[in-house]
């Protein structure tokens, strides 16, 4: 072999390479115990099964990245785990690709996806992968006998001390008028008129004085660790984290839940945009949602991954079956955050609870 | 200026001792006594204690040990602004963010005079030093020598029976600096104030002071007039700090009515006035000054060898450093007047001086 | 004779006043030359995109660029009228060909922000407005009767501006109506003015506790030697060193209800077991918090300064007879003024800037005007806005800039 030949060798496996690394797909999520859920689900299997690479990058939400990569023509992500009203916004506004729901596989019963997927899952920019839930929590030692539904939230005669309450009027709004006697099915067509809204804020008076307001997931179990709040809406998954892995005195309560989806989307112009389909609908299948519910206690968005779901990965003894949003019994008074509804009014809502809050 | 005693010293150091970390002893117990109206000079090099005490006096350092009298009472615990002792520093502190006239005023202001009263009192001491045009300029706006006068203006303006000046001209260039000395001599002549000024410029010192106080590691080594302290040094470090000087290496060999015989080795004996020197076969260092040797061998007078190694011309005279005893930095100061021998570098002649002119100190 | 004046000439004969601005044009170029390099980088990365953003609070082209039929019959309107076939005519093509572009969101939302439902009105519209048939007018009502009124008309021609000022009315409680003409916001969603002014006191005291802290510290490190002086400015700069969380937990640990602080007010007896004070997740978290934060900024310009004024100012102050206090009122404070405005101008102006800290610490009342720009930058996606409340920011720090220059003097300021 003289010197020429192995240049053009040489040249060559670069090439080679050079294609290979094309095959690596950026991935962007929340970071912490829910990335590495969609890890161990996921990423790792999908890269067993077709030899690509996954870059894993972390975000703390919204979409001023995708916005400002989109808008800059340099898109570097290429799927994005997003909420419910950021991927109908970004769909909106022309950020996110069009996902065709056909690239979905059906149900192992042969089920087709648009019937497995719970009403909601699916929509145009976007598929959801989990579903979580706002619900409120309290800390077992503050009280002889715990509350039990929303309007004990909301009643400090009976139940005393601070509460803690996420600093926006999403979830807030429905959970007042939920406390107040409203039913679940009536709580988003009553929000609609201006009495609702003025009832709803009338109901948060009454508690406005002993709220601690919080905005980052991580705060409301730290803040009832700490015993600032004596209860506080949180997101379920954190809630079970503290108690299953930190063996916190805290217990949920599922009544007037509200639940929502995270979702995969892909930044208009993604690198990797065929990939990017490919690992969604391949994550997005009944077995691998089922597998995540193992890591982290958000309920798979796939009706038929309910009966796959086994128990918490690192206390086998305990089923996660239960301490799922989507369990029979903490579903029953149960309320689907209404993305429509948020994208119609969040702007003027959050004037309003902004104004309200600085009073 | 006759001696001042402790009883009549207007300031009065009583064995003072000052250290900082108290291992070492910055100020050795002082003893000075300083007349009323006097221009005292503290002059040494840097490191010797002279700013410290200095310090002492205007209340910035305490003293460890002893006691500090201002006209008669301790002051070691007067808070320095109510000893009412004018100062000059080194730089001048002049406050950057009042015009000359605010600064005069200052002193005044917080003393309470009336406005009217300060500014008769601040156009006195601006006058004094013909700065009166000044009057409402900044500090950044005035020249060195500009700003000098006003420190001192200042220092002056509340009266003060005693002023303090730390190296006062330290920052002029050598013209300006004669010019001031001058000055402020003239001022301290017709003011009659009291002043003690620090300084290591040996030529400042002689030529402003009634009395200098030559410091060298804590302790006064010569306290004196100009003239006696250039005349008659009483010791090696004071010859030698104060204007120029040659000095040889001897052994005494006998001393004899306040005259020493001296060994200058290699068997060559010369006379010397014992001043502060040993008894017989003790080392001693001898003094003479360069103005004070003659070139040739004059009757009354000791002669000895001596090599011309430099000349240096000078106008009013020429500079001849030659190799005399053993040192080759003997130097000797040749009138340029006529009649008198012209040198050559390479050429050996005869040097010989007067044994009263010739000193025998501490080795 | 000597009237006559004769211009200098240089040895070659030329006007000397020509050769010497030749000279001088060489060097000028030469050290244009030399900041080049920085001066491109900063229009590159800071100047231009700053200004691309900002332009941003007055220019919104969008629904203009995606409808632009209906935004040429709206033009003539007062958006008082009634909408006339022909509008709905145009109305209804534009819709079809938004549809058709995947657009249809972007001017939904767009509209949406002037009138709250008017995003799902569009969108679903939209989605029918391809099997319409004219008369457009009856047709589109019937898909939906909101197309009658005139309140959705009027949030399109107020959308429709390119130029609007209608952002930077929010940013100060106004609201811009479809008539271009501008009104007070109604009391419920009155908050931006209410917000500036509060960011205003918070960065005030802010700017004042780092002043009343930092001094006698910068005092203190400026009398000491070098050697022990730089260890003190380490533990000085000590928080820039730890980490944004760390920080915050720190903080949270210190100051809540059951932390630290309040563990011993209840110790001491200042405070009972049952009424701690709230010392986090308000106001007063915020400036303890932001205190903290800042207090190097003040500190570091003020020790600058403070090193630079000689130890005899005050020594000849005290000479002359001023008590330790008039030496200090009368001499040190006016020299150390420099480094007071210096410092005082960099807190202020970060101060304003701060959000992550209110965010964390702030609670209901602790929040700050840049906690809304980034809710407009991050979660709304309303940049238009955010850009609006950036420039009314921007223009008040220059306003106050301004004034300081005039009370104070910017060349009376040293930063190092």
């Amino acid at each position: 072999m003289n010197i020429k030949s192995l240049l053009i060798g040489a040249a060559a496996s670069a090439l080679l390479a050079g294609a290979l690394s094309a095959g690596e797909l950026t991935v962007v999520s929340w970071g912490g115990a829910y990335t590495k859920s969609q890890v161990e689900a996921y990423q790792k299997p999908w890269m067993a099964k077709t030899g690509n690479t996954i870059l894993s990058e972390d975000y703390n939400g919204g979409l001023s990245e995708v916005k400002s990569q989109v808008e800059a023509g340099n898109v570097t992500w290429d799927i994005v785990d997003v909420e419910l009203s950021d991927a109908v916004r970004g769909c909106d506004e022309g950020l996110l690709e069009p996902i065709d729901p056909a690239i979905l596989p059906p149900a192992p019963d042969g089920t087709p996806a648009l019937k497995d997927f719970i009403p909601g899952a699916i929509s145009d920019c976007a598929v959801a992968n989990i579903v979580w839930s706002t619900i409120y929590a309290y800390d077992t030692t503050k009280f002889a006998t715990g509350p039990t539904t929303m309007a004990d939230f909301f009643d400090l005669k009976k139940f005393p001390g601070k509460r803690g309450m996420r600093k926006g009027p999403k979830a807030n709004l429905e959970m007042a008028l939920a406390a107040d006697g409203v039913a679940a099915k009536d709580i988003y067509p009553l929000l609609m008129t201006p009495e609702g809204v003025d009832r709803a804020f009338a109901k948060l008076d009454t508690i406005k004085d002993s709220v601690v307001w919080w905005e980052a997931g991580a705060q409301p179990p730290q803040l009832l660790a700490d015993g600032e709040v004596a209860m506080t809406t949180a997101y379920n998954g954190r809630i079970f984290n503290a108690v299953a892995a930190e063996n916190q005195p805290f217990k949920i309560v599922w009544d007037g839940q509200i639940f929502d989806f995270d979702l995969w989307v892909i930044p208009k112009g993604a690198p990797n945009k065929d990939l990017a389909m490919d690992f969604l609908a391949f994550s997005t299948a009944t077995k691998q949602l089922a597998a995540q519910a193992s890591y982290i206690s958000y309920g798979p968005a796939r009706l038929s991954s309910s009966a796959l779901v086994g128990n918490y990965i690192t206390k086998p003894s305990l089923a996660m079956g239960p301490e799922m949003p989507t369990a029979p019994a903490n579903f029953k008074t149960a309320l689907q955050n209404d993305s429509a509804f948020w994208a119609d009014n969040q702007d003027q809502l959050n004037e309003r609870f902004n104004a309200w809050l600085a009073q | 200026m006759s001696t001042i005693s402790k009883e009549d010293g207007f300031v009065v150091f009583d064995h003072v001792q000052k250290s900082y970390d108290g291992e070492v002893l910055v100020v050795k117990d002082l003893n000075l006594y300083i007349g009323k109206g006097e221009f005292l000079t503290m002059l040494g090099p840097s490191g010797s204690g002279k700013t410290t005490c200095l310090m002492m006096l205007a209340g910035f350092e305490t003293a460890t040990y002893g006691d500090i009298l201002l006209d008669g009472k301790p002051i070691n615990h007067i808070p320095p602004h109510k000893r009412g002792i004018g100062m000059v520093f080194q730089n001048y502190a002049l406050f950057p963010h009042m015009t000359v006239g605010e600064n005069l005023s200052f002193p005044l202001e917080v003393r309470g005079q009336s406005k009217s009263e300060r500014e008769a009192n601040v156009i006195r001491a601006l006058d004094m030093v013909q700065m009166v045009d000044f009057i409402n300029r900044r500090p950044a706006q005035l020249s060195g020598g500009q700003q000098q006068r006003i420190a001192l203006a200042r220092s002056l303006v509340f009266e003060p029976e005693l002023v303090l000046m730390d190296e006062p001209l330290g920052a002029l260039d050598k013209q300006l600096r004669e010019h001031m000395q001058y000055e402020i001599k003239h001022l301290h002549d017709r003011l009659g104030v009291t002043v003690v000024y620090v300084t290591h410029d040996q030529s400042e010192a002689l030529t402003m002071s009634d009395r200098v106080a030559v410091f060298e590691d804590g302790v006064i080594q010569q306290l004196a007039s100009p003239s006696d302290l250039y005349e008659r040094p009483e010791n090696a470090f004071v010859a030698q700090f104060i204007g120029e000087n040659n000095t040889l290496k001897g052994t005494v060999k006998s001393v004899k009515d306040g005259v020493a015989t001296v060994d200058y080795g290699s068997g060559h004996l010369g006379e010397a006035m014992a001043i502060n020197c040993g008894e017989a076969g003790t080392a001693a260092t001898l003094s003479v000054r360069p103005e004070r040797v003659d070139i040739g061998a004059k009757s009354n007078a000791q002669a000895v060898d001596a090599k011309v190694l430099e000349l240096i011309y000078l106008g009013d005279h020429i500079r001849c450093r030659m190799s005399v005893l053993g040192n080759d930095d003997f130097v000797v100061k040749v009138a340029n007047a006529s009649g008198q021998k012209h040198l050559k570098v390479g050429e050996t002649t005869k040097v010989s001086w007067a044994k009263e002119d010739c000193r025998a100190l501490d080795a | 004779m000597s009237d006559i004046s004769v211009p200098l000439v240089a040895a070659d004969g030329t006007p000397l006043r020509k050769k010497l601005a030749q000279a001088m044009f060489k060097s000028r170029m030469r050290a244009f030359g030399l900041v080049l390099p920085l001066l491109a980088f900063i229009i590159v990365a800071f100047i231009i995109p700053i200004i691309s953003l900002l332009w941003q609070g007055v220019h919104d082209p969008r629904f203009a660029s995606l409808m632009p039929r209906t935004t040429e019959v709206l033009k003539p309107g007062d958006g008082k009228s009634e909408p006339t076939e022909k509008m709905f005519k145009a109305l209804v093509a534009d819709l079809v060909a938004t549809k058709k572009d995947r657009t249809i969101g972007q001017v939904a939302t767009r509209v949406n922000r002037e009138l709250a439902g008017a995003r799902s009105l569009f969108t679903s519209s939209a989605r029918k407005a391809k099997k319409l048939e004219a008369p457009f007018k009856q047709s589109l009502i019937g898909v939906n009767k909101k197309w009658a009124r005139l309140d959705v008309w009027q949030g399109m021609k107020t959308s429709s501006r390119v130029f609007t000022p209608g952002y930077l009315a929010k940013a100060l409680d106004f609201k811009l109506l479809a008539d271009g003409s501008i009104v007070r916001e109604d009391k419920s969603r009155r908050i931006y003015v209410m917000l500036l002014l509060r960011t205003m006191k918070i960065s005030l005291i802010v700017t004042l506790s780092t002043l009343v802290l930092g001094y006698p510290i910068a005092y203190l490190l400026s009398t000491l030697s070098v050697r022990t002086s730089n260890l003190l400015l380490i533990l000085v700069l000590l928080p820039f060193w730890t980490s944004l969380l760390v920080r915050t937990t720190a903080w949270i640990a210190m100051l809540q209800a059951q932390g630290v602080m309040n563990d011993l007010f209840v110790l001491f007896g200042l405070t009972s077991d049952g009424e701690r004070f709230s010392l986090i997740y308000n106001q007063t978290g915020t400036l303890i918090a932001m205190t903290h934060i800042l207090l190097p900024f003040m500190i570091l310009p003020l020790y600058s300064v403070m090193k630079t004024i000689p130890p005899s100012y005050v020594r000849a102050a005290k000479s002359m007879g001023a008590t330790n206090a008039t030496a200090f009122r009368r001499v040190y404070f006016p020299q150390s003024i420099p480094g007071i405005g210096a410092g005082a101008i960099l807190v202020f102006i970060l101060a304003i800037g701060y959000y992550i800290t209110p965010a964390l610490v702030g609670g209901q009342d602790g929040q700050m005007i840049s906690n809304l720009i980034d809710f407009h930058m991050r979660k709304s996606l309303n940049w238009n806005f955010a850009a609006a409340l950036g420039l009314v920011l921007l223009v008040i720090v220059m306003f106050l800039f301004w004034i300081y220059d005039r009370v104070i003097g910017i060349d009376n300021m040293k930063l190092g």
